[in-house]
């Protein structure tokens, strides 16, 4: 089915969030629109699911005009959606789920009764019926086979990881004979691994003819799946380019100037050890061993990045060392025992943190702009005297931290739900990095931000090393350990199986985040392999 | 931790409720990768954030409409009047609204103004009689809005307190046991049945704050729960001579407090206001500055609003939970002592009314908000006081007030029912957020 947007306009108030947008996909292509949190991908992808209405503008099928006033219309115009947040019951199975809105229902019907002259043939029963569960079931797996989703449907939601709940919601749009499926940044939530089988499945679907719009602002999964791609910027279409244009013309078509990759730093001057964590065990939330007798350094002016695949203990890790979950070993910063001490009492000893999930831990949505600006230092002079807050201070203060940090906001009294994810993290980090930490804990920074906002949030954690301070990054992401480490530990099912030299090859960094990193130069003498925890190596 | 994952199973609709005024049906909730938001927060939410004055106004326009019909349901001569609505048309319409305009004066005139006092005012009758309705106002309101603040304080940390009845007696039992056990010198002797009252309401909401902090268990069950050992207790000791029955009874009664204790009324013979309705007041302005302005109120409604993330920002969860409720206690408890030591009547087991239940109607009119708090018992205040004079005026039945009052919590409660009937843009349409659903933009 060839899909068409014409001169599509959308406003919220004063804002243009879509700008006369064009777009013309042909059956069977992957498209991508590219562009920044915030160009208006989202929420022309709304208008097309009738979510939201647009002020100007049609939508064709096929050289048809159609209307679509709600999701329903979209569903009927063969058009599937696939939310960046899953629209999933957590506590039904996957074939309940799938079948939820469109359930098939063996009709109820009285039986036929025949008693000497009267007769009462069997009659269905308006609307009651039984859900036909055994059908819903077959659905699922007839569609799993046949685009490759593996997916089972007895299968509780809420235990399903993150990539399979994907399938589901796919399998749903499918169920529902979507022609157009859009998937809004499918990416964001996944594994490497799962992104390659997500990959695969999108060419499956494409092979059987239908049309994806793949929605992203990651250069390389666009260039690595789209036949197209189509810049928004602003809310406008700024530009079609075929998936061979190089990263920087698009991460420039994408922000509207040149931007830098990968942030230039001067080699790493590392001092005196900060922290030094020794045989860290960790629990995880069902009791699991989620780290394993792990054991480091970081030093004054360095940055340790932290690789692995998410859900190897690096969250675990980080509530850990920061005293939201219980843990047996040593953590020493700056020398002081700090293994017991409450999350307070750490903050005040000097640790930034930028939590990994900052919507949920890093920020607080209802809350200003200027509130969460002073979320751990409210009763903190010149926040606060005795126990009363100095309002005037903490807004003073939020307007200087906003113009540092360029955070764009209407105002600081904004909630900071309503600001732009890269925004948000702005808050984040101008409030860890007002005060003097000593040792900043960063958590996956830069999850789910433009390619300026990465720039940014880079920038910042390089000119804290520089300024002295020991940088401990987690990050899931190759590109952020490769632009940032100055040494590279990997963690691998609850230990750090091997620390290494940025210059290490991506190859061998991917395998050693797999679990194979057996001929390990360090621990070689000791006894390869991930059983193993590696030893830091000493440091002249 | 455990808060995070609980199903309340009453949160659920509310969410859908949230979502679907926000969005005009648009499924789409803010939602964190892979965790539901169904906690007893998203209806906390949506009282606190929920709806606007426009809404509230709205929902007592709709209650009284409906508490019309309820009026002239219950009048008999209306009644038979309709039954001859197909010939006498007139006639049925006009007794419906005599009927109506009678019972509503008469509410109006019992709770806030009577036109009759100001003429007699001129014909050398009292003056200050023309505030005497005012008077039963705010003589009414008095306990509704402590108790409400009660609540309220524990919706800002995220927390039901349904246990506002129970600490309710908890501040009653002491405040009267200072007020006849205990000889002190005038003041003194009011001020220390005051703190008593205080201190007793804060210790019993210290119990369900301790537990829920130690243990996780809900507060919810905590409270409803210690309500009833509330309830017993007041019947064991108003039960035994050797306790706290008055001598020589047997019915549960307490000794009158001594005169002493007793809180003063100021200004002067009928209309006047009582210490209680100051303490209120005060109360109100102390909790509001307490939320808003002070260290502790901050980390009451960072936990409130996030409990993650106050986790993450250095605050202790468990703590807020401890003193939240400690002094929420102490409001029921002064909400108790405005009677103990306001009213001539001595404690019973019947004293604690249904204070601490319409703390929460109040708390949730008031959106939480201490001032709104006030407004919001004060009109609850003057339908109690009015609904009085309007049965003894025209025979409706003061129930209808308490139908009244319910109705407009519920439609409060329910900002997309009072949109859909008056056809309202979500949230006054103001900028992109009141148009495109949270999490939606970009």
């Amino acid at each position: 089915m060839k899909l068409e947007l014409r001169g599509i306009t959308k406003r919220f108030g004063g804002l243009v969030a879509n700008d006369h947008i064009d777009l013309v996909i042909p059956p069977g292509e992957i498209r991508a629109l590219l562009g920044e949190n915030g160009a208006g991908k989202t929420t022309l992808m709304n208008v097309l699911y009738g979510l939201v209405q647009p002020d100007e503008g049609e939508i064709l099928l096929d050289d048809e005009p159609v209307t679509i006033n709600s999701p329903r219309d979209a569903i009927r115009a063969r058009i599937g959606m696939v939310h960046q947040h899953f629209m999933l019951v957590p506590v039904f199975t996957v074939a309940e789920n799938v079948t939820l809105g469109t359930e098939r229902v063996r009709r109820l019907t009285t039986p036929g009764i025949k008693a000497g002259g009267l007769r009462i043939p069997p009659v269905g029963l308006p609307s009651a019926g039984l859900l036909d569960r055994r059908r819903a079931r077959r659905d699922v797996l007839e569609l799993s086979e046949r685009f490759g989703l593996r997916v089972d449907p007895d299968a509780r939601v809420e235990d399903l990881p993150v990539g399979v709940q994907q399938r589901v919601e796919i399998i749903k749009a499918l169920l529902r004979d979507a022609s157009v499926l859009v998937l809004d940044e499918p990416t964001a939530v996944l594994t490497p691994g799962e992104t390659e089988d997500l990959f695969r499945i999108m060419r499956e679907l494409q092979a059987g003819g239908r049309s994806i719009i793949f929605i992203s602002h990651k250069l390389k999964e666009v260039q690595a799946i789209a036949d197209n791609i189509t810049v928004i910027r602003r809310g406008k279409v700024v530009g079609e380019r075929p998936p061979s244009t190089s990263d920087g013309e698009l991460a420039s078509l994408m922000v509207g100037r040149s931007v830098q990759l990968r942030v230039s730093k001067e080699p790493a001057m590392p001092s005196g050890v900060v922290l030094d964590v020794k045989d860290l065990n960790v629990h995880g939330e069902r009791g699991e061993h989620s780290v394993r007798g792990v054991s480091f350094q970081v030093r004054s002016g360095e940055i340790l990045g932290v690789a692995g695949v998410q859900g190897n203990g690096q969250t675990e890790l980080c509530e850990a060392l920061m005293g939201l979950r219980p843990s047996a070993g040593s953590v020493r910063l700056d020398g002081a025992d700090i293994g017991h001490a409450s999350t307070r009492d750490r903050l005040r000893a000097g640790i930034g943190y930028i939590p990994e999930d900052r919507s949920e831990d890093g920020l607080v949505g209802d809350f200003s702009v200027a509130d969460n600006l002073i979320l751990d230092v409210y009763d903190r002079p010149p926040y606060a005297s005795g126990i009363a807050l100095n309002l005037a201070a903490i807004r003073d203060s939020a307007a200087a931290r906003v113009e540092e940090y360029d955070v764009r906001t209407t105002s600081v009294q904004t909630p900071a739900r309503t600001l732009s994810g890269g925004n948000q993290q702005k808050v984040v980090v101008a409030r860890e990095m007002s005060r003097d930490v000593k040792l900043l804990l960063v958590s996956q920074p830069t999850r789910g931000l433009d390619v300026g906002s990465i720039e940014f949030v880079h920038k910042r954690l390089v000119t804290q090393r520089d300024a002295g301070a020991a940088v401990l990054l987690v990050s899931s992401e190759l590109d952020e350990i490769y632009a940032l480490a100055d040494r590279i530990a990997v963690m691998y099912e609850g230990q750090i199986v091997a620390f290494r030299p940025p210059s290490i090859s991506e190859q061998e960094l991917g395998l050693l985040m797999a679990g194979g990193g057996a001929a390990d130069p360090i621990v070689s003498g000791q006894r390869g392999g991930p059983e193993t925890p590696a030893q830091e190596p000493e440091q002249s | 931790m455990s808060d995070q994952h609980e199903a309340d199973p009453a949160a659920a609709p509310a969410a859908t409720a949230t979502a679907t005024g926000a969005g005009d049906g648009t499924p789409a909730p803010e939602r964190p990768h892979g965790r539901l938001p169904l906690t007893g927060s998203a209806i906390i939410q949506a009282v606190t954030e929920g709806h606007t004055a426009v809404i509230t106004i709205l929902a007592v326009f709709v209650a009284l409409v409906i508490g019309a019909i309820l009026i002239v349901a219950s009048d008999p001569v209306v009644l038979r009047a309709w039954d001859s609505f197909g010939y006498a048309p007139g006639t049925a319409l006009s007794a419906t609204w005599n009927s109506v305009a009678a019972a509503y004066s008469a509410l109006f005139e019992g709770s806030i103004f009577n036109p009759s006092t100001v003429a007699a005012a001129f014909h050398g009758g009292s003056i200050a009689a023309i505030f005497f309705p005012l008077s039963l106002t705010a003589f009414e309101a008095t306990p509704l809005i402590l108790t409400g603040l009660s609540v309220a304080v524990c919706f800002r940390a995220g927390m039901f307190n349904i246990g506002a009845a129970g600490q309710w007696i908890g501040g009653a039992l002491v405040a009267t046991w200072l007020g006849y056990a205990v000889n002190l010198p005038i003041v003194l002797h009011a001020v220390v049945c005051i703190i008593g009252a205080f201190i007793g309401g804060a210790a019993i909401g210290w119990i369900v704050g301790e537990v829920k902090a130690r243990t996780g268990a809900h507060e919810v069950i905590l409270t409803i729960m210690l309500n009833y050992i509330m309830y017993n207790l007041l019947s064991f000791l108003l039960s035994s001579q050797n306790l706290m029955q008055a001598p020589g009874q047997t019915n549960q009664v307490a000794p009158n407090i001594a005169s002493s204790a007793t809180l003063p009324h100021v200004g002067g013979p009928p209309p006047q206001v009582g210490v209680g309705f100051l303490i209120a007041i005060a109360a109100a302005a102390a909790t509001a500055w307490l939320l808003s302005r002070s260290t502790l109120g901050f980390q009451f409604r960072t936990v409130g609003a996030s409990p993650s993330a106050a986790r993450s920002a250095g605050i202790s969860v468990e703590r807020v939970w401890v003193l939240a409720f400690l002094i929420a206690g102490g409001l029921a408890g002064l909400s108790a002592t405005t009677i103990v030591q306001g009213q001539t009547a001595p404690l019973t087991f019947n004293s604690y009314g249904t204070y601490g239940f319409d703390g929460i109607t109040v708390a949730l009119l008031g959106r939480a908000r201490p001032w709104g708090v006030v407004m919001a018992g004060l009109l609850f205040g003057a339908l109690d006081a009015g609904g009085t004079v309007m049965e003894a005026a025209t025979g409706v039945p003061a129930d209808v007030t308490n139908v009244i009052e319910a109705l407009i919590v519920l439609f409060v409660a329910a900002p997309p029912l009072i949109r859909l009937l008056f056809r309202l843009r979500a949230s006054g349409g103001t900028g992109p957020q009141a148009v495109a659903p949270k999490g939606w933009s970009g």
